[in-house]
């Protein structure tokens, strides 16, 4: 019978008790539904829910099993794997879509699809491309990473799977919710208080399977990509706690009130919002770097110690900048300022990656010529110390003043955003595809080469296009007549944006078509048009496991 | 697993002695020109948090040796604005249209303010420019719905039109499709008749029998707000049929569908949003947008307000920016 898998495993009647009290629940709430939006996502719940039951008891196919056929657990980093590919794609499209949406407004308006609105497409690119891509290439490599690193097979038996599929199930919800109108209008946090409450049961899953990795580790130190992980996803958890603080209207409707008011809900949203970028965007990927850049260049790490002083400035500094997204706002002037001066005295500790990443490089730069992953890799790299050095400089005051509100700010995220963090994640996915689907090398470098300059180029597009469109409309609008008024209206500062708009969508579509390119290839790696070959380390289980 | 350390061949450092899944680590020493630009960098902070207001205290935070502060800035900025642009606010106000059309340097003031408040307020439906748009007036021509004196726009401005304004200009044509007032033909009759009394019968060429049998129905239905001869009434707001200028469209089912629906669209009244200064500075520029009008010989007693000078020089130019 099915439910023999669930005798004596403590993970999988762990995992039923959080699915049938989430079933509950959620038909509670499909009950006292108010609108239809807070049913539909409410009978959505229901429904994973369901499926879930059924895969965890093994009601559909053979359930839960242990793939012994590698030392490591592999599985839910291959499904981590294809999910940000997946989620990757999805979430360069819609932003292709809002960069035509923003070009050409009355071609790509469509009056009877409400839900193509720009207004609920631009977080669903957003968080496509930050939560949905980018989380699960952090959970995906994290994983990895963390069980060769520490010589340890991922602890928690199915909970791993709990936290991929959870994590799926928040993105679906967050996606569709912001597609019917369910939002909390926080940026970046978006999704509402259920979707919410939901990603804190999967994050702290997260956080046990991740400590009880390193915990079980044969290796006598922690690994500095494990810091970083940590880090990553400690910090995300309490930024996620206190900035989600609201409370519900009640419990047939998604809409709730912010815990806080005015100028300290907005402190607290851009407390939360930079160090998202601070500890999701840059910690987790830096964590990336460390591990990927040493093991694809064959070198060793450049410095420990730069390692170690790095790590520790880079956490205590961020989590005091984020007041610099409120200059010359209703926030106090003194939290700005301190806000602008963590954000400068934070600009070292970023480079302080950037150069143990180009570091290792030296006794290998030969092979960037050769190895376009390991090109890709640093020039990420090279991004990051662009868009770090880039940040405290639009953080001081003055600077501020002229590139506030402008799409300089989108210029500046996008070359964090596709240079940084979509290179380091591409090159990881690159090197992960062949080492997980043992096979000897990628199907074709020629096309990692093509997506690489396709990629590059696109993302120069973006960024110039947008640093000048940026300057030129904060110039814009700053302009005084020899009379005292204000030279420029609003519409003629958005029709000077309109060339710009148009080389930013080209820049856009090229990312995504190098994208596509990716896809391909290690579709056709994983698929077996290569000769395979085992990764050293990996091999089957000879003596017995650690208990799971 | 090997805690064993080594030299690395090329950079001659040597290793922690860790190693996780084949990755080392070299004991480079931190690179000094990082390490001084960090320093660097506390120190400007440092300074910084002396010279400007920065940490929080109990009750207050400390100013800072240079006292700065970003609300005295705006104010000292925003009374420096009014002092500059107080003076000449307060002549606009104060002057009758007939002496704004003879002083050219309060002219150039009020353009100037007039085309900064239509670029933000009135582009949006009118058009840069005044280009207009279907169910928008065109403001650079010379038709006037209600009037294209100075006077008569500034009147406009300030209350209206179908606005919520008591005094708001008001006309509604009726929908005469859509509530069953003419029937489909002689809807089509009408239109055939419109279009042959219009600067349009050229280029539509209307059929003539319809025309003959819309005339009646003209007559009967339209005649008493557009006038016998389609001329209009500014009195009325109904606007004139025999020109070729149509405000939803100059195609024959455009005019058709207009004698169907009736449509009419709502201009906000301005007086609560702006200073009379302002809305004479509005009323002038869209004036010399194109089409003005002079003024009518007698002062219309209505816009007596209009003229009255301001409560108080800081009063003007208030919603300025």
């Amino acid at each position: 019978m099915a439910l023999r898998n669930i005798d004596g495993r403590a993970d999988v009647a762990g995992i039923l008790a959080i699915l049938i009290v989430t079933l509950f629940l959620a038909l509670f709430g499909a009950s006292r539904a108010a609108d239809a939006a807070f049913a539909i996502q409410m009978w959505t719940l229901i429904a994973a829910t369901l499926v879930g039951t059924a895969m965890v008891t093994g009601i559909l196919g053979r359930g839960p099993s242990v793939d012994q056929s590698s030392r490591y657990e592999n599985g839910v980093v291959k499904a981590g794997v294809v999910a940000s590919m997946f989620w990757g794609i999805a979430g360069l499209l819609v932003g292709v879509i809002i960069a035509l949406q923003l070009a050409f407004p009355t071609v790509f308006y469509f009056e009877e699809w409400g839900w193509t609105n720009f207004g609920r497409m631009r977080p669903l690119h957003t968080s496509a491309v930050i939560f949905a891509f980018g989380g699960n290439v952090l959970i995906a490599t994290s994983f990895y990473v963390v069980q060769r690193t520490c010589r340890a097979r991922l602890a928690g038996g199915l909970w791993p799977w709990f936290v991929f599929w959870g994590y799926q199930l928040f993105i679906l919800l967050a996606g569709t919710g912001y597609l019917l109108g369910v939002t909390e209008g926080r940026e970046y946090a978006e999704p509402p208080w259920y979707t919410d409450i939901w990603l804190t049961v999967v994050w702290v899953a997260y956080l046990l399977v991740f400590l009880a990795t390193i915990w079980k580790r044969q290796e006598k130190h922690i690994y500095v990509a494990n810091w970083f992980y940590l880090a990553f996803i400690v910090t995300i958890a309490m930024l996620h706690l206190v900035n989600n603080l609201t409370i519900p209207v009640n419990a047939g409707s998604w809409f709730s009130y912010s815990l806080f008011s005015g100028v300290q809900d907005a402190l607290t949203q851009w407390w939360y919002g930079h160090n998202a970028v601070g500890f999701f965007l840059t910690a987790g990927f830096l964590a990336i770097m460390y591990y990927f850049i040493p093991k694809q260049a064959d070198r060793p790490v450049y410095s420990y110690r730069l390692s170690i002083i790095h790590f520790w400035a880079l956490i205590f500094l961020y989590i005091w900048a984020g007041p610099h997204h409120l200059h010359y706002t209703a926030l106090p002037q003194w939290a700005q300022t301190l806000g602008a001066t963590f954000s400068i005295m934070l600009w070292m500790p970023s480079w302080g990656g950037m150069i143990n990443g180009l570091m290792t490089l030296s006794g290998a730069w030969d092979k960037l010529r050769t190895d376009p992953v390991l090109r890709m890799l640093v020039v990420s790299v090279a991004f990051y110390g662009m868009s770090t050095f880039e940040g405290p400089v639009m953080s001081i005051r003055a600077v501020n003043s002229l590139s506030h509100y402008t799409d300089w700010t989108i210029g500046h995220v996008h070359s964090g955003a596709l240079g940084w963090v979509g290179f380091v994640s591409f090159g990881a996915l690159y090197c992960l595809v062949p080492w997980l689907w043992k096979r000897a090398r990628l199907y074709s470098n020629a096309l990692v080469e093509w997506h690489f300059w396709i990629a590059t180029i696109g993302i120069l597009l973006y960024i110039t296009s947008m640093w000048v469109a940026g300057i030129m409309q904060g110039l814009m609008w700053r302009a005084y007549n020899e009379l005292g008024f204000l030279e420029y209206s609003f519409v003629e500062t958005v029709e000077a944006m309109h060339p710009y708009y148009i080389i930013r969508a080209l820049g856009g579509l090229l990312y995504l078509g190098g994208a596509l390119l990716m896809a391909y290839n290690l579709w056709r790696t994983a698929r077996g048009d290569v000769p395979a070959r085992e990764r050293a380390g990996d091999t089957p289980v000879t003596a017995p496991v650690a208990a799971e | 697993m090997a805690d064993k350390i080594e030299r690395d061949d090329h950079s001659g450092t040597e290793t922690t002695g860790h190693e996780w899944d084949g990755i080392k680590e070299l004991d480079t020493p931190l690179p000094r020109w990082w390490l001084y630009i960090f320093y660097a960098t506390i120190v400007i902070a440092v300074i910084y948090w002396v010279l400007m207001p920065t940490w929080p205290m109990l009750n207050s935070y400390t100013r800072g040796l240079l006292n700065h502060s970003d609300r005295a800035n705006v104010a000292a900025e925003m009374s420096q604005l009014s002092a500059a642009r107080g003076p000449m606010f307060q002549r606009l106000a104060s002057a009758t249209p007939g002496q704004l059309v003879s002083d050219p340097e309060l002219q150039q003031f009020a353009r100037a303010a007039g085309e900064s408040v239509f670029g933000d307020y009135c582009a949006t439906c009118h058009g840069a420019g005044g280009a207009g748009a279907p169910g928008f007036p065109v403001l650079a021509d010379d038709v006037w719905i209600w009037g294209g004196s100075i006077t008569e726009i500034e009147h406009t401005l300030r209350v209206g039109v179908r606005s919520d304004h008591p005094d708001a200009r008001f006309s509604q044509m009726p929908a005469f499709g859509r509530d069953h007032l003419l029937t489909p033909a002689q809807i089509n009759d009408v239109t055939e008749y419109v279009i042959s009394i219009s600067a349009a019968h050229a280029r539509l060429e209307p059929d003539m029998n319809a025309a003959r049998r819309g005339a009646i129905v003209y007559h009967q239905q339209c005649a008493s707000c557009h006038g016998a001869d389609g001329a209009g009434d500014r009195n009325q707001g109904a606007p004139s049929l025999q020109d070729d200028l149509w405000l939803y469209g100059g195609s024959r089912a455009e005019i058709h569908r207009q004698v169907e629906l009736g449509r009419g669209g709502v201009m906000p009244a301005w007086e609560a949003r702006f200073d009379p200064a302002i809305l004479r500075a509005l009323a002038f520029y869209v004036h010399e947008m194109g089409g003005g009008e002079p003024e009518p010989a007698p002062q219309e007693p209505t816009d007596a307000a209009a003229l009255a000078p301001p409560q108080s020089s800081a009063d003007a130019g208030r919603a300025m920016r």
